[in-house]
C-alpha cells in the first residue's frame, strides 16, 4: 500500500462534485438493511453520519466513550458555523467562502474538497433549522450572522455562545429518532481499541465496554472513524479531557496514512494557565474579537506595574496601550486569523510585555471598554435619551455586550473570579484544533478500503490553518451530505457479502492483542500514574513543537519523547481492575498512543522546513517576522505510513497539491 | 504570585465498587489546595495520591471541564454541582471553600440513575426519553426549505434557545426531592413546541416523552422549584408549566 | 390518550391533584364566608348553615366535596410514596434543603396529613352532632360556641389553621403551575393572590376561634 490516489474528479471546479455524484454507484433501498456500518464517534461528524446512514436504511452501530452521544466534544464549540448564504448582502458567495478557506489554510489543502465544502455549506443551515436548532434570530425573525477572524463578510451563524452544543443536539435528536425506530444501535461508554481488517478490507472493530470492562467484537461492512482531533497530545488544550487520538492511531497502525500531523492550531483567546495542577484550558470564543480589542502596555515599566498590582489596566490611558494587532495588521485588525493573532501575542510576551502575574509572565488583555461605550452611545441614540451620564451609557452598553456574549463572560468570571465588564479579560493562546489527521481521498476513504474518516479526525479541508467556524461546517458536511453518498459507491459491491461473522481469526487476533495490552497495564505495577507521563509529553510538545518550531528543538523533542515513551512502558502504574469501570486504564491506552503520535508530529514538523499556517518554522520567516511559505518544495500533503514499532521509521508519502483555480499568494492581513 | 491561602480539607467521598454493592463513605484529608484550582483538579490531586499509595482512585464523570458537556455530576455538601450557582461541578473553584472545611461528595441519587461506580451514575434514561420523541421528524437529506423561509419572532427564538441550553446533566433530578425529571424533559418539549418546525408533532412528542419519563422511574413533580435553583443552565420552571399545558391539551385532543 | 393513561401519568396525576386542590380551595373560601355569619348574628349563621344543609344543590355538592377530599388525599399519599421510591435505594447523607427546596414545598404531605387529622376531628365535632342535633334541638351556632369554650379544641383548631396556611402557601401557586398557568407577568400576581388567600383563610378561621374563645 503506497500509492496516494486522491480521486479528485476532473472538470471545472464548480462541476466536480455534481459530476462525481452522478458517477457514484448506489445501493438500492431494499439492499441497505443487509449492510452494516460502524461509526466511531458521535460528534457533529459521527452523529450526523450515523443519523443519515440509518435514515437511508443501513444498519448502523455507533460508538462513543462518553455516557451519551450528546456529550461529544463538538458541544464545546461556542462561536459559530459558516455558510455561504449571503443573507447579510455583503457580497458573500460559495466562491468567496472557498477562497477564504483556501487562503486561510495557507494553500495547503485541496481545492476540490474545499469547494465542495463551500457548496454544501448552505444546506447545512437549512437542515439544522428544520431540525429545530435554535439559531439566534434578529428582530425581523430572520437568522442573524456575525463575523469571524480572517474574513471580511458576516457569514457565521450562531446560537448565542453555544453553537456546537445546539448543532450537536440537532444531530443527537436525529440520532435519537433513529434509535427510537430501532435502526441505529447506540453503544455509549464503549471505546474502540482496534480495527479489524479481513482480506484487506475494514470489517469490524474491537471495543471495550467501559462499564463492564468486557472486550467485545463488532463486525460491519464498513467502518467510519469520526473520533475528533488529537490536541490533547499537548496535555493542556481546550479539548475535553477524554479527547484522544486512539481510534485514528489504531487505524494508522493498520495501514491508514496519517497526514500533516504537525498542523496544529493554537487559538489566540484562551484563559491563561493559572498554575500547577491545571488540567485543561478554556477557550474564550473567537467571536469576542468582534468587539474586544487586544492590547498590552507600551512600556515594560507599566507592564511590571500591572503585573504586580500597582496599576490597574484601566489606569493606562489610550496612548500607553499597544493595540498590537491593530498596529501590525490595520486592514484586519483584531480579526486576523488565529495563527497570526497567536504568534503576535507570543511575540509581545516573549518581548516582556506579558501581563499575567505568575511564573509564565504570559497573557494579553482583551478589552471591551471601547465596545461598551460604543454600544452605549448607540443605545442612547436609539432610545432618544438627551442627557445621559457616563454611567447610563456604560450600563446600556454593558447590556448590549451581555446580550451578545453573556454566557462567555459568565464563564470567564466563574473561572477567574474577575468581572470582564469592568476589567479587561486576560487571554493567551492555547492548543485548540488539529488540522492534520488521517489521510483520506475525495470520497473520505482512508488508505484502508472500507475505512472512512470524517470530521476533525481526517486531514481534509483546512490545510495548515483553520478559519473560525469552519470545523462545525466540515463535520456536518462530511456526515450529512458527503459520506452518505460516497460510502454507497464502496458498499455497492458488498450487497452480496452477507452478514460478517465475528468468529474470523482476524477478530480473534485483534482481540487478543487488545486484551494483552490491557493486562500489561494492570500488571506493570510501576511508580508513576499515567498523567505524569502525559504532562511530561505535554511540556515537550508545547515548548518545542508549539507555536514556533526550529530544527534543533524538534530534534531534541523527538529524542525526549522517545525517552518519555520508554519510561512510560517501564514505570507506568495503572490501578484497579479490567472488569470494572476504570478511568485510569482508559487513560493509559490513550496516552500510550499520544506518546507515539507526539513523535510523528515532531518528525513532520521537522520535515516541513517552511512556515505555513499554524506551522511556524523560525528558520523560515520574512524580515518583518511573518511566516514564509515555500511553495516550490512544500506544496504537498505529507502522508505518513506506519512501518513497525519504531515511529522514526515511518515512511512519508507526498500528495502534490495542484492549484488549478486559485493563485498561490503570500497571505497578508496587513 | 498573588498571595494564595492554601486550603486543608477533609473529604468524605462515597465509594461503591459496582451497582450491586452497598457503598460507604471514605474519609480523605487534603492539604495545600490552591483556591485557584477547580474542584475536579482537586479530585485529580487526590487520585494522584491514591494511585501512588497503591489505592483505587475515585471514579467520577467529567469530560469538557468547561461547563458544557453535562458529564460532571457531583452532589457536594448537599447541593447538586456544589454551593455556587449557575455552574456545573467542573466550573466550581476551590475559592468557594473555607480552610478546614469538611466536604461531602455523593453521586446523583435517583432510582433512574443507578450508580455504576463511586460517583459515576448511569443517565441513559435521559437518552431513552429523547429517543421517545425529543426530535423533529425531518430527514437529514438537506432538501428542506430555506433557513430563512420561516421567520421566527425573536422572543420565541430566544425562549427556545434558553430551553435548549439544557446540557442533560441531571442535576435537576439529583436535587429534586422527588427525583423528578420534569425540568429536563420540559426543556426539550418547550424548545420544540416554541418553534414552528417542532409544532407539527408537538402533541405526540409531549405524550411520548412523558410516558417514557414515567417508565424510567423518575418521580412526580410537586413544583418545589429546587431544580431551577440548581440547574447550571438556569432552565426556567416556565418550561414545566408549558409542558403541563401541552400535556393537558394533547391528552384532551388526542384520539387514541 | 386513554383516560387511564392520563390518570397514571405523572403529569396527569399532578393535574388531578391541582384540580382537586382548586376545588378544595373554593370550598374553603365558601366555608369561611358562611362561617363569617357567626359574627353577624346567631340567626344569620343558622340560616346560612341551614341553607347549606338543606339546599339540594349543596347536598349534591357534598358528595362531590367528599370525593374531592378523598381523591386529593389518596393522590397526595400515592405521589408521596412514589416519590420516595424514586430516590432509589440510598438517599443523600447530606442534603442542604435550605439551599434549594422551600420548607412549605417540602412538607406538603405532613401539613396535608395534619389537616386530614384535623378534618376527622372537625367532622366529629360538627357533622356527627348535627346529624343528631335536629332531634335534640341544639343549633349550629351553639355548637360552635360550645366548642371554642374549650381551650384544647381552640388550640388544636388554631394550629390546624396555621398548618393549613403553610399547605396553601405552596399549594396555591403550585396548583396554577400544575395546570400550566404561568406567565412572566401574571405569575407574580398569582403569587401575590396566593399570599392574600392563605392569610385570609387562616386569619379568617382563627378570628372565629379566638373571638368565641374570649367571648
Ligand atoms: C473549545 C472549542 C471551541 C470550538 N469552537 C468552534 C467554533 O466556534 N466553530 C467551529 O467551526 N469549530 C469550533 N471548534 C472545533 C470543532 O468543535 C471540532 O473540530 C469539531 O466539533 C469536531 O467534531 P468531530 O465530530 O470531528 O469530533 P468530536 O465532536 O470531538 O467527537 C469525537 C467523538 O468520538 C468519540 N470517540 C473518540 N475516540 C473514540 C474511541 N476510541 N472509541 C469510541 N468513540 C470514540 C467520542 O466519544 C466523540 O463522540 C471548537 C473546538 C473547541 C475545542
Ligand atoms: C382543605 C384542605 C386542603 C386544601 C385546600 C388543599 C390544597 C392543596 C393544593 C392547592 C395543592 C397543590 C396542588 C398542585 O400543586 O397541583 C395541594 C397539594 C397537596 N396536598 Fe392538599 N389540600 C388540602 C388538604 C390536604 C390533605 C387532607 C392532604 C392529606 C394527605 C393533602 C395532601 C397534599 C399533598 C401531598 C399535596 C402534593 C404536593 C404538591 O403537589 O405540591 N392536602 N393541596
Ligand atoms: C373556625 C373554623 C371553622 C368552623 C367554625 C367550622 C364550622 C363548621 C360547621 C358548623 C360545619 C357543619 C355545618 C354545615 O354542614 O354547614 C362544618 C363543616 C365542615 N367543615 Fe368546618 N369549620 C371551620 C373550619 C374548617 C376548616 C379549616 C376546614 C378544612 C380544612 C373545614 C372543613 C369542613 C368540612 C369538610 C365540613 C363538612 C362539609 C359539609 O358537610 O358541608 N372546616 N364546619
Ligand atoms: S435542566 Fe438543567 S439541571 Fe436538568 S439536565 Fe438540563 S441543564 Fe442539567
Ligand atoms: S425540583 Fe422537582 S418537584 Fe418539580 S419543580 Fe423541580 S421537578
Ligand atoms: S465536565 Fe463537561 S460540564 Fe463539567
Amino acid at each position: 500500500m503506497s500509492s496516494l490516489e486522491s480521486k479528485i474528479p476532473q472538470g471545472p471546479l464548480t462541476d466536480k462534485w455534481e459530476n462525481h455524484k452522478a458517477a457514484l454507484k448506489l445501493v438500492a433501498p431494499n439492499n441497505r438493511s443487509r449492510i452494516e456500518i460502524i461509526v466511531i464517534g458521535t460528534g457533529l461528524a459521527g452523529g450526523s453520519s450515523a443519523a443519515t446512514l440509518s435514515e437511508l436504511g443501513y444498519k448502523v452501530k455507533a460508538f462513543c466513550f462518553q455516557d451519551s452521544p450528546r456529550r461529544a466534544h463538538s458541544i464545546a464549540a461556542q462561536g459559530g458555523i459558516n455558510a455561504a448564504k449571503n443573507y447579510q448582502g455583503d457580497n458573500d458567495s460559495i466562491y468567496r467562502l472557498f477562497y477564504d478557506t483556501i487562503k486561510g489554510g495557507d494553500y495547503r489543502t485541496r481545492e476540490a474538497n474545499v469547494y465542495r465544502l463551500a457548496e454544501v455549506s448552505a444546506n447545512i443551515i437549512d437542515q439544522c433549522v428544520a431540525q429545530g436548532v435554535p439559531f439566534t434570530h434578529d428582530y425581523g425573525g430572520l437568522l442573524d450572522n456575525r463575523s469571524f477572524g480572517g474574513v471580511q463578510v458576516s457569514r457565521t451563524f450562531y446560537a448565542k455562545g453555544q453553537t456546537g452544543q445546539q448543532l450537536l443536539l440537532g444531530c443527537y435528536s436525529a440520532m435519537s429518532r433513529q434509535i427510537g425506530k430501532g435502526r441505529l444501535q447506540m453503544y455509549n461508554r464503549h471505546e474502540m481499541l482496534d480495527l479489524v481488517i479481513i482480506d484487506g478490507k475494514a470489517r469490524g472493530i474491537i471495543a471495550r465496554n467501559l462499564v463492564t470492562g468486557s472486550v467485545e467484537r463488532y463486525a460491519a461492512h464498513a467502518v467510519v472513524i469520526a473520533s475528533g482531533g488529537y490536541g490533547n497530545v499537548f496535555f493542556l488544550s481546550t479539548n475535553a479531557m477524554g479527547t484522544n487520538v486512539s481510534a485514528a492511531w489504531k487505524i494508522h497502525k493498520k495501514g491508514a496514512f496519517f497526514a500533516n500531523p504537525c498542523y496544529t492550531q493554537i487559538h489566540p483567546t484562551c484563559i491563561p494557565v493559572h498554575g500547577a495542577h491545571q488540567s485543561k484550558l478554556t477557550l474564550m470564543s473567537e467571536s469576542l474579537r468582534n468587539d474586544g480589542r487586544i492590547w498590552v502596555p507600551k512600556t515594560i515599566a507599566d507592564t511590571v506595574d500591572i503585573r504586580e498590582g500597582r496599576k490597574k489596566p484601566g489606569d493606562l490611558p489610550e496612548e500607553a496601550r499597544d493595540y498590537y494587532l491593530e498596529r501590525r495588521y490595520p486592514s484586519f485588525g483584531n480579526l486576523v486569523p488565529r495563527d497570526v493573532a497567536s504568534r503576535a501575542a507570543k511575540e509581545r510576551c516573549d518581548a516582556g510585555f506579558g501581563i499575567e502575574n505568575n511564573d509564565t509572565k504570559e497573557g494579553v488583555f482583551l478589552d471591551f471598554s471601547s465596545a461598551i461605550q460604543h454600544y452605549g452611545q448607540e443605545k442612547v441614540h436609539e432610545l432618544g435619551l438627551h442627557h445621559p451620564d457616563t454611567e447610563e451609557i456604560t450600563r446600556l452598553g454593558e447590556k448590549v455586550v451581555k446580550s451578545k456574549y453573556g454566557n462567555l463572560f459568565q464563564m470567564y468570571e466563574k473561572i477567574t473570579d474577575q468581572n470582564p465588564y469592568k476589567t479587561p479579560m486576560k487571554i493567551y493562546p492555547a492548543v485548540h484544533y488539529t488540522m492534520g489527521g488521517v489521510w483520506v481521498d475525495y470520497n473520505l476513504m482512508s488508505t484502508i478500503p472500507g475505512c472512512y474518516v470524517i470530521g476533525e479526525a481526517n486531514f481534509s479541508d483546512h490545510g495548515a490553518n483553520r478559519l473560525g467556524a469552519s470545523a462545525l461546517m466540515q463535520g456536518l458536511a462530511d456526515g450529512y451530505f458527503i459520506l452518505p453518498y460516497t460510502i454507497a459507491d464502496y458498499l455497492a459491491d458488498d450487497i452480496r457479502t452477507g452478514h460478517i461473522s465475528t468468529d474470523h481469526p482476524e477478530f480473534e487476533k485483534a482481540e487478543r492483542k487488545v486484551k494483552d495490552r490491557l493486562s500489561f497495564f494492570l500488571k506493570n505495577n510501576g511508580n508513576q500514574p499515567v498523567d505524569h507521563f502525559h504532562k511530561a509529553l505535554g511540556i515537550v510538545m508545547w515548548n518545542k513543537v508549539g507555536m514556533t518550531r526550529h530544527a534543533e528543538g524538534l530534534q531534541k523533542a523527538i529524542a525526549e519523547i522517545q525517552s518519555i515513551r520508554e519510561a512510560f512502558w517501564k514505570d507506568v502504574r495503572v490501578p484497579g481492575q479490567a472488569d470494572l469501570l476504570n478511568p485510569e486504564l482508559e487513560k493509559a491506552g490513550r496516552v500510550a498512543d499520544f506518546l507515539e503520535l507526539g513523535e510523528l508530529l515532531a518528525m513532520d514538523a521537522l520535515e516541513r522546513k517552511e512556515s505555513c499556517g499554524g506551522h511556524f518554522r523560525e528558520e523560515s520567516r520574512t524580515e518583518e517576522g511573518e511566516a514564509l511559505r515555500d511553495d516550490v518544495h512544500y506544496a504537498h500533503v505529507s502522508a505518513w505510513e506506519y512501518s513497525g514499532d519504531r515511529i522514526a521509521e515511518e515512511i512519508m508519502h507526498k500528495e502534490i497539491l495542484n492549484f488549478e483555480f486559485v493563485e498561490l499568494k503570500t497571505r497578508s492581513y496587513k | 504570585m498573588s498571595i494564595n491561602k492554601y486550603l486543608s480539607l477533609t473529604l468524605k467521598i462515597w465509594r461503591q465498587d459496582n451497582p450491586k454493592e452497598a457503598g460507604h463513605f471514605e474519609t480523605y484529608v487534603m492539604h495545600d489546595i490552591s483556591p485557584e484550582n477547580s474542584f475536579l483538579e482537586m479530585l485529580d490531586l487526590l487520585n494522584d495520591q491514591l494511585i501512588r499509595q497503591g489505592k483505587d482512585p475515585v471514579a467520577f464523570d467529567h469530560d469538557c471541564r468547561e461547563g458544557i458537556c453535562g458529564m460532571c455530576s457531583l452532589y457536594i455538601n448537599g447541593e447538586a454541582h456544589g454551593p455556587d450557582r449557575s455552574i456545573t461541578t467542573c466550573q466550581l473553584h476551590m475559592r468557594r471553600f473555607r480552610d478546614g472545611e469538611t466536604i461531602y461528595i455523593e453521586p446523583w441519587r435517583a432510582k433512574a440513575f443507578p450508580v455504576i461506580k463511586d460517583l459515576v451514575v448511569d443517565r441513559s434514561s435521559f437518552d431513552r426519553i429523547m429517543a421517545a420523541g425529543g426530535f423533529v421528524s425531518v430527514n437529514t437529506s438537506g432538501n428542506t426549505i430555506d433557513g430563512n423561509a420561516i421567520p421566527i419572532p425573536k422572543d420565541d427564538a430566544d425562549k427556545a434557545f434558553d430551553a435548549a441550553a439544557c446540557i442533560g446533566c441531571g442535576a435537576c433530578v439529583a436535587t429534586c426531592k422527588n427525583a423528578s425529571a420534569m425540568l429536563f424533559v420540559s426543556a426539550k418539549v418547550s424548545q420544540l413546541a416554541l418553534l414552528p418546525q417542532g409544532k407539527v408533532e408537538a402533541q405526540r412528542r409531549v405524550l411520548h416523552m412523558v410516558r417514557q419519563m414515567d417508565e424510567e422511574g423518575f418521580g412526580n413533580c410537586t413544583n418545589t422549584g429546587a431544580c431551577e435553583v440548581q440547574c447550571p443552565k438556569e432552565i426556567s420552571l416556565e418550561n414545566i408549566a408549558r409542558m403541563n399545558r401541552e400535556f393537558l391539551i394533547a391528552s384532551l385532543q388526542s384520539e387514541d | 390518550m386513554g383516560k387511564s393513561a392520563f390518570i397514571h401519568s405523572s403529569v396527569g396525576k399532578k393535574i388531578l391533584m391541582a384540580s382537586t386542590g382548586f376545588f378544595l380551595m373554593v370550598f374553603l373560601f365558601v366555608h369561611l364566608s358562611v362561617n363569617l355569619f357567626l359574627f353577624v348574628s346567631e340567626k344569620a349563621f343558622n340560616q346560612a348553615a341551614h341553607l347549606m344543609a338543606t339546599n339540594p344543590v349543596i347536598q349534591v355538592l357534598q358528595y362531590i366535596l367528599a370525593t374531592g377530599f378523598i381523591a386529593h388525599i389518596f393522590l397526595g399519599i400515592k405521589l408521596h410514596l412514589e416519590n420516595r421510591a424514586a430516590r432509589g435505594r440510598v438517599s443523600y447523607t447530606v442534603n442542604k434543603w435550605s439551599a434549594h427546596t422551600p420548607f412549605n414545598a417540602r412538607t406538603m404531605i405532613y401539613t396535608g396529613i395534619f389537616v386530614l387529622c384535623f378534618l376527622i376531628l372537625h367532622l366529629k365535632n360538627f357533622i356527627l352532632p348535627m346529624k343528631i342535633s335536629n332531634t335534640q334541638g341544639i343549633n349550629d351556632y351553639q355548637l360552635v360556641i360550645t366548642l371554642f369554650k374549650n381551650p384544647v379544641y381552640t388550640a388544636i383548631y388554631i394550629s390546624a389553621f396555621i398548618v393549613l396556611a403553610i399547605h396553601l402557601s405552596h399549594g396555591f401557586q403550585s396548583a396554577f403551575q400544575s395546570m400550566g398557568a404561568r406567565h412572566k407577568r401574571y405569575t407574580l400576581w398569582i403569587q401575590k393572590l396566593g399570599v392574600i388567600y392563605f392569610w385570609l383563610i387562616s386569619l379568617g378561621f382563627s378570628a372565629i376561634a379566638f373571638w368565641f374563645f374570649f367571648n
